[in-house]
């Protein structure tokens, strides 16, 4: 009986170990790395991860507009997805994401926008590159300048800030429209490129009808600055070396990745391809709220009842499973934060639909150890069958439910039912804990129990409840 | 000891009654629609909008709206309380979209967003096609978990098909009942709700398999007893279990459905409704059905009863 002090031991460690990943504390850093190495290094797991429909916030899928026979050009969508980026980067929300989805098509999640059909269309919108004079005012990379072409781009932007709909940015003129030289039309192809000593370099041909008036230019001010614009915000500020025919190239202290962007960025102010919105979701934040609040007294009416239909039912058993659900409970918490799951409202009806699965486990063990009692069986022997004869029906249970569970989880990676996946993941991952709950730690604390009080317990029928 | 699986034709008349709102449906819509059932948009394609405004606003006036702007099958009613109101519509632009929230706010003031949803028609006929695609693929995991769940009994294919049977017999009930629902309330198949089949799916295997297990072992235990015995004592025997675990699901369930608000609705009264098909079908559907088939009795009235040696001996 040792044995079971070690295995009591082993579950309180791991009931502690998880209440306390579970509970909204401060967490050392080698344990948001080590346990939860997800693509976020800056998720901070003292917080559950919600979903949108429960902290409001619009999801947009994005198609690429273009018969569905042509193949799309090569790369079209990953440069696509960095300009997207830059623009969603630029709405000021908490954490917006863009990921790619199959060949064509791309979501987009913005938690917390106020105005999503304006945003939706900032995303979508050509945005225009031009080459700006800047008449020797000192300007930095991402600050916002008017120009002679866009001269309220700086008013428009200032109106977005205060109304919350852009996040604030770095304006150091907002009085001057600086004078455009010319708009990126005149750019025929933008590649990153490395030189002989394999540094980062940005490399331009321009169109043969514009090279001549870019010439004169670049040769009456060789010396001067000339700033790269993309929608009123600045993305370089090159000097001009040499008079510029028909090619140049920009250099600077580039990494590849900063090349490449601004190369992707230089090529397409505009979109490479036209994107088309086929699937939009937003839910206010008021309805997440109230969802949130919801499906929390679901859950505790949901749990209450339970547990006391556990107690008035099976007595001293239901008593100690419910103890064991209580550390289900956790344990399930605490996986979310480390898997890391995204919490939706089918999420969390899978998640307290689990807790009457982990309860029916118990059931089956305790039932058939009420019947083996009244067949006249030792306690002991009664509570050892009770647990090996409901083993295969708990086993062949989860398993057929796991088994709709993976289908389900196979139809929530389509877009359009992508509400089916958090119900499928949680109830998967509460099927797989209370295994381990409602079999081995209801056990282990039986039999503990046993070797104490058991044989007080032999006269009294009554905690036992058959 | 109790008959039951004897009066299964009573059984069989209840079972028939709750399938046949659900066929005759069916029938009514195929002829009306071309369509088996009422599909959400989420298969279709198309607009979900709900709005929450400062006072009440009837659902009527504010279809009307729509109806001006030329989406004449607009569907307007209440959700939660009578100052939020949901609209589905056909497929919209954002310019469309802008005119008609100009229109609303001028009629009936400004209005917090709740939700909004716009599905093109080729992502609705994607998840239909995925829709199908699941379904057949759990009907053949499920029949191939059957399969090896009762491979050590003497009949192991008579005791699949009845498995099967009542799990058809499961969903079936979940169609009568959103049928009912959809004339009374207007409901229609998402993707929640075939969420909530599949779960029922699961569930209704694994309260089979409870019963036909303790059939298996009784069938050892009680040697030369007749099957419907058999069958009855073990239906006894997991009786209580069954319906505990029905009280426990159905606790947290009807927490979920009254206070988890209206977004879960149609999802959570659907698992319930096909939870407790579940269980009966399992008692009197699957289990009179084994019974009834290896009697002979199923096809013709003869009755030759089996005795539980026969069943063994093959085994």
């Amino acid at each position: 009986m040792r044995n079971q002090y070690i295995y009591v031991a082993i579950i309180l460690c791991l009931f502690a170990g998880s209440l306390f990943v579970a509970l909204p504390l401060d967490h050392p850093a080698w344990l948001e790395e080590g346990l939860a190495p997800g693509v976020d290094t800056q998720r901070d797991i003292r917080d559950l991860t919600l979903g949108l429909d429960l902290k409001g916030g619009t999801q947009v899928l994005l198609e690429a507009e273009i018969s569905e026979d042509q193949p799309l050009p090569e790369d079209a969508l990953n440069s696509a997805k960095i300009i997207v980026e830059q623009r969603v980067n630029g709405l000021g929300l908490a954490e917006p994401t863009v990921q790619l989805q199959g060949e064509r098509r791309m979501i987009v999640e913005l938690p917390g926008v106020k105005n999503p059909d304006q945003a939706i269309e900032t995303i979508r919108s050509t945005g225009q590159l031009e080459f700006v004079d800047l008449g020797g005012f000192p300007v930095r990379p991402d600050d916002f300048i008017n120009t002679t072409n866009r001269p309220n781009a700086v008013a428009d932007l200032q109106e977005s800030i205060a109304a919350g709909e852009a996040a604030p940015q770095s304006i150091p003129y907002p009085e001057e429209a600086f004078e455009t030289i010319m708009t990126g039309d005149i750019l025929q192809a933008v590649v990153a490129t490395q030189d002989e000593f394999t540094f980062w370099q940005i490399q331009f041909d321009l169109k043969s009808e514009s090279s001549g008036d870019f010439f004169t230019y670049t040769r009456d001010n060789i010396g001067e600055v000339l700033a790269i614009i993309l929608d009123g915000r600045v993305l370089s500020t090159p000097v001009i070396n040499a008079a510029i025919n028909d090619n140049g190239v920009i250099t600077g202290d580039f990494s590849q990745e900063e090349a490449e962007s601004l190369a992707i960025q230089m090529r397409y102010g505009a979109l490479p391809v036209p994107l088309e919105v086929v699937d939009v979701r937003t839910i206010g934040a008021s309805l997440g709220q109230d969802s949130i609040d919801r499906s929390l007294q679901a859950g505790i009416v949901g749990g209450a009842l339970v547990l006391l239909f556990m107690v008035l039912l099976y007595r001293l058993p239901g008593i100690l499973a419910t103890v064991a659900l209580a550390i289900y409970v956790t344990l399930n918490l605490a996986m979310y934060k480390l898997l890391p799951v995204t919490l939706t409202l089918p999420g969390i009806a899978g998640f307290i639909l689990s807790i009457g699965m982990a309860v029916d486990a118990n059931i089956l063990i305790f039932e058939r150890m009420k019947e083996e009692l009244r067949s006249g069986r030792s306690l002991r022997l009664a509570v050892e069958t009770g647990f090996s004869r409901a083993w295969p029906a708990i086993r062949d249970g989860n398993l057929s439910t796991l088994i709709s569970c993976a289908v389900l989880y196979w139809f929530g990676n389509n877009f359009g039912a992508s509400v089916v996946k958090g119900f499928a993941i949680t109830l998967s991952v509460g099927v797989l804990l209370s295994m381990f709950t409602a079999v081995f730690v209801t056990r282990t604390f039986m039999r503990s129990f046993l070797s104490q009080q058991g044989e007080k317990l032999l006269g009294s029928r009554g905690l036992l409840g058959y | 000891m109790y008959r039951l699986v004897e009066r299964r034709r009573l059984w069989f008349l209840i079972s028939l009654l709750g399938i046949l709102p659900g066929i005759l449906f069916i029938l009514w819509n195929l002829s009306l629609t071309g369509g088996l059932l009422p599909l959400s948009i989420d298969y279709t394609g198309g607009t979900q909008w709900e709005m929450r405004f400062e006072q009440p606003v009837a659902p009527t006036e504010l279809g009307g709206v729509f109806v001006e702007a030329g989406f004449t099958d607009t569907k307007a009613f209440h959700v939660d309380d009578d100052r939020t109101v949901q609209v589905k519509f056909k497929n919209i632009d954002m310019a469309q979209k802008e005119v008609i929230e100009q229109a609303i706010v001028d009629r009936f003031g400004a209005f917090d967003e709740r939700l909004y949803r716009s599905i093109g028609p080729a992502i609705g006929a994607e998840v239909s096609q995925a829709a199908l695609l699941a379904v057949i693929a759990a009907s053949v995991l499920i029949l191939a978990y059957i399969a090896l769940a009762f491979r050590e009994v003497s009949h192991p294919f008579r005791y699949g098909v009845a498995a099967i049977a009542a799990l058809v017999h499961d969903v079936l009930i979940t169609v009568s009942f959103l049928s009912i629902m959809n004339l009374v309330a207007g409901w229609e198949l998402d993707a929640l709700f075939l969420t909530a089949t599949l779960t029922v799916i699961g569930f209704s295997v694994n309260d089979t398999i409870v019963i036909f297990d303790r059939i298996r072992e009784n069938l050892r235990r009680h040697r030369g007893e007749p099957l419907a015995t058999v069958a009855n004592r073990s239906i006894i025997e997991t009786a209580q279990r069954s319906i505990a675990t029905q009280v426990t699901a159905l606790l947290v369930l009807a927490a979920i459905l009254f206070f988890g608000g209206s977004t879960l609705r149609i999802f959570m009264a659907t698992l319930i409704v096909g939870l407790i098909s579940g269980t009966y079908s399992s008692i009197f559907t699957a289990t009179p059905l084994v019974v009834a088939w290896e009697e002979g009795s199923l096809f013709s009235r003869a009755r030759k009863p089996v005795r539980a040696r026969e069943q063994t001996a093959a085994a």
